[in-house]
């Protein structure tokens, strides 16, 4: 019974295919798979990396497709809701290529995830472009089918560091004499952002005064704050996801901290502007993309009007800011698309090398994989609120407004 | 190890420090100890150990934010979510409580730590895994050169928190109900024998509770943050406080909650704020021990 059922998919499927061929103008299907968040606590994120997904294939579709040699295809995703679990998040990347015969892969969403699939991926080494795990242990594991567009986490708030080195050294003063107080939450992302903090200064000989790890549940950071009031840093740095932001933020208002450079990550997804008013102003928050940037490239045109035709396409987002998490799920779309072309072919070793050999500008900046993995060709961007409004102050090549210093407590 | 000793040598150097974490710890304590007499009360009256005392808190804050969020004068979250709970405790008892209450411990921590399971998810599936706040349009009042800061919203949320504790323990005192749900935590069977209808106790109690959580969870959205999975945290702070003070005994819950929270604050002070919770439960360790001791020297004392 069951080989009679196949035999009849086999017959269906080949007339299918010669109907599609019959039509010629259509374009075949690529199908690629994903096990990402759509329910439990990674469920906001998972679902705008979703989103940024289907938003860059139809995009790819308006445009005529993906041309591999001479033939047109499509992608198309085959998605299963991972619940933010690691171990159900790999169970379903084994089931996508051994039951779904998935060929190739999108990451799921948070460096956990991606770290819970990729000995998965490997194993059966099937190539996967990841756009939402930036924790930097995901790249010193030696994978070869792992691919990220994102900048890694260590970078996420180090270049704060060298903001405030630049205005010591405008102050006539040595490097040395800049104090850093630390706060970040005990998990791997934000250990690797502390890492990056910690080396960075260490370069400019500045002392770490605080050094200290937030707890999952947090929602008091008052004892850390009174620390600051007392030793005085001249750089604060917090990382705790959207919870942290939003206590520090409240906090940090609350106890009239006048600490001069405060950065910190997560200001969006904890909308702090919204939430918090004034109180968040001058804050210093790390992103790996923003709408004002002046990337471009041909299918998305420029970071504006990715912006533009994403809220065209998905009115939710009309009232917030297209959050990066977003556009860089888009950005690795864009990376398969460019693969396949220039592979021009589907064998999955051939496209591998070819995703290894990415030099592409896209609209949410340059793409090009280091040997590890990570995206070595964009960096990450700070921007400052200001009057509510997040402008872009660093890398300064970049920057569209300048650097309120030292900040004004509000 | 040096940065401990510079922490301590902190609260030294700075005197005004200490009072400033004793206040912060003070009204964070308050709330603590909200939650923990409605968790004493179900475990008194009808013996049956909630854990999803915290879950019945976040979800309270929950009604109070989302009215907010839909015009809602914040303050009123208060006096909702208490009603809004109050409904919510009612159904989840004639649900689930009222089939375990007369099984054993395991029937009855296994059903409510899939109640606190499930709570956690649905209100993740309803409200979105960020964290939450509502911010109150008050000022902050300084003293000691800013040292020490009093958010007036802090305030009015520990005022409320003792009004709402006020108007429990009188309503225990005064009225029948408060008498009977007495009675039925001294002797169930006695007090069924005397004519009180104690399935209809047990519903007043755990719905009571739930809406104690409920207004203090309202409280707390308001003054810190809440997330669908933060629950578990003011359940385990609920059971060390309990733990400590013993059953039935109102000023001793009121007085650990106020304890544990200026404990956690010297805690998170001295060894790092990832330690705060870490000092609640070594705190009920040694009152754990402590209690060991002192039972052993009453056996000795028998013998």
């Amino acid at each position: 019974m069951k080989k009679t059922l196949s035999l009849l998919g086999c017959v269906a499927g080949a007339s299918l295919l010669l109907s599609q061929a019959a039509l010629a103008q259509d374009c075949d299907t690529i199908t690629l798979g994903s096990a990402i968040s759509l329910t439990g606590k990674y469920a906001t994120n998972g679902v705008h990396a979703k989103n940024g997904y289907e938003f860059a294939i139809q995009k790819i579709k308006d445009n005529g497709g993906v041309k591999v040699g001479d033939k047109c295809y499509n992608f198309e995703v085959i998605y299963y809701d991972d619940e933010s679990k690691g171990d159900r998040g790999a169970t379903l990347a084994e089931r996508l290529i051994d039951q779904d015969k998935v060929q190739y892969m999108l990451g799921p969403y948070s460096s956990g995830m991606t770290k819970a699939i990729a000995p998965v991926t490997e194993k059966y080494q099937i190539p996967m472009v990841e756009a939402e795990g930036a924790s930097r242990s995901l790249f010193n594991k030696g994978y070869k089918y792992l691919f990220a567009v994102l900048s890694t986490s260590e970078q996420y708030l180090a270049s704060a560091v060298t903001l405030a080195a630049e205005k010591a050294q405008e102050a006539g003063k040595d490097t040395s004499s800049v104090k850093v107080a630390v706060a970040v939450e005990n998990d791997p992302f934000s250990l690797d952002i502390r890492a990056g903090v910690l080396d960075d200064a260490a370069k400019y000989n500045m002392e770490i005064v605080i050094d200290e790890q937030l707890p999952r549940d947090l929602s008091d950071m008052s004892a850390i704050l009174t620390k600051v009031k007392l030793l005085k840093p001249d750089l604060l740095i917090v990382s705790g996801h959207s919870k942290g932001a939003a206590t520090a933020v409240r906090q940090i208002g609350e106890q009239k901290i006048s600490t001069p450079m405060i950065a910190i990550t997560h200001c969006e997804a904890a909308d702090v502007t919204g939430n918090f008013g004034a109180a968040a102003n001058d804050f210093l928050c790390s992103t790996q993309w923003a709408e004002t940037l002046t990337y471009e490239d041909p299918i998305f045109g420029t970071a504006a009007n990715y912006e533009k035709e994403f809220k065209a396409a998905y009115p939710e987002y009309a009232e917030k800011k297209v959050p990066y998490q977003t556009a860089q799920a888009s950005a690795a779309v864009y990376v398969y698309k460019d693969s396949f072309e220039r592979a021009g072919t589907l064998d999955k070793e051939a496209v591998r090398d070819a995703i290894a050999a990415t030099d592409l500008q896209t609209f949410y900046g340059g793409i090009k994989f280091s040997e590890a993995g990570n995206n070595i060709a964009k960096p990450m961007v700070l921007r400052q609120i200001q009057n509510g409004e997040y402008n872009v102050v660093a890398p300064s090549a970049f920057a569209s407004h300048p650097l309120n210093y030292p900040r004004t407590p509000q | 190890m040096d940065q401990i000793l510079g922490n301590i040598s902190l609260l030294f150097e700075f005197p005004v420090v200490n009072l400033k974490i004793v206040i912060d710890g003070v009204m964070i304590g308050a709330l603590f100890a909200l939650a923990a007499y409605g968790l004493a009360l179900v475990w008194g009256v009808m013996n049956v150990k909630n854990l999803a005392q915290g879950d019945f808190v976040i979800a309270g804050g929950y009604v109070a934010w989302y009215f907010s969020r839909h015009g809602m004068p914040p303050l009123f979250g208060v006096p909702l979510a208490f009603v809004v709970m109050w409904v919510i405790g009612w159904v989840v008892y004639k649900l689930v409580i009222s089939r375990v209450i007369e099984r054993d411990l395991f029937t009855s921590l296994l059903a409510t730590f899939g109640l606190a399971i499930m709570m956690a998810q649905i209100m993740n599936l309803m409200f979105g895994s960020d964290t939450q706040s509502i911010q109150l349009k008050y000022d902050t009042l300084y003293f000691f050169d800013g040292f020490v800061d009093v958010p007036i919203a802090k305030l009015i949320g520990v005022t409320l928190a003792s009004a709402l504790a006020i108007g429990v323990i009188l309503f225990m005192k005064k009225s029948r109900m408060g008498q009977a749900i007495r009675a039925t935590a001294q002797d169930a069977r006695a007090a069924r024998i005397l004519g009180i209808d104690t399935e209809k106790v047990y519903a007043f109690t755990f719905s009571l509770n739930a809406a104690i959580c409920g207004a203090a969870g309202a409280i707390i959205v308001m003054v810190w943050v809440i997330q669908p999975f933060y629950g578990i945290s003011y359940s385990i702070r609920a059971f060390v406080i309990v733990t400590a003070a013993g059953l039935g005994n109102l000023p001793g819950v009121i007085a650990a909650g106020l304890g544990i929270g200026a404990a956690e604050q010297y805690g998170a002070h001295i060894f790092g704020i990832g330690y705060q919770q870490a000092i609640a439960v070594l705190l009920l360790l040694l009152v754990l021990l402590y209690r060991l001791i002192q039972q052993r020297r009453v056996r000795q004392s028998l013998s």
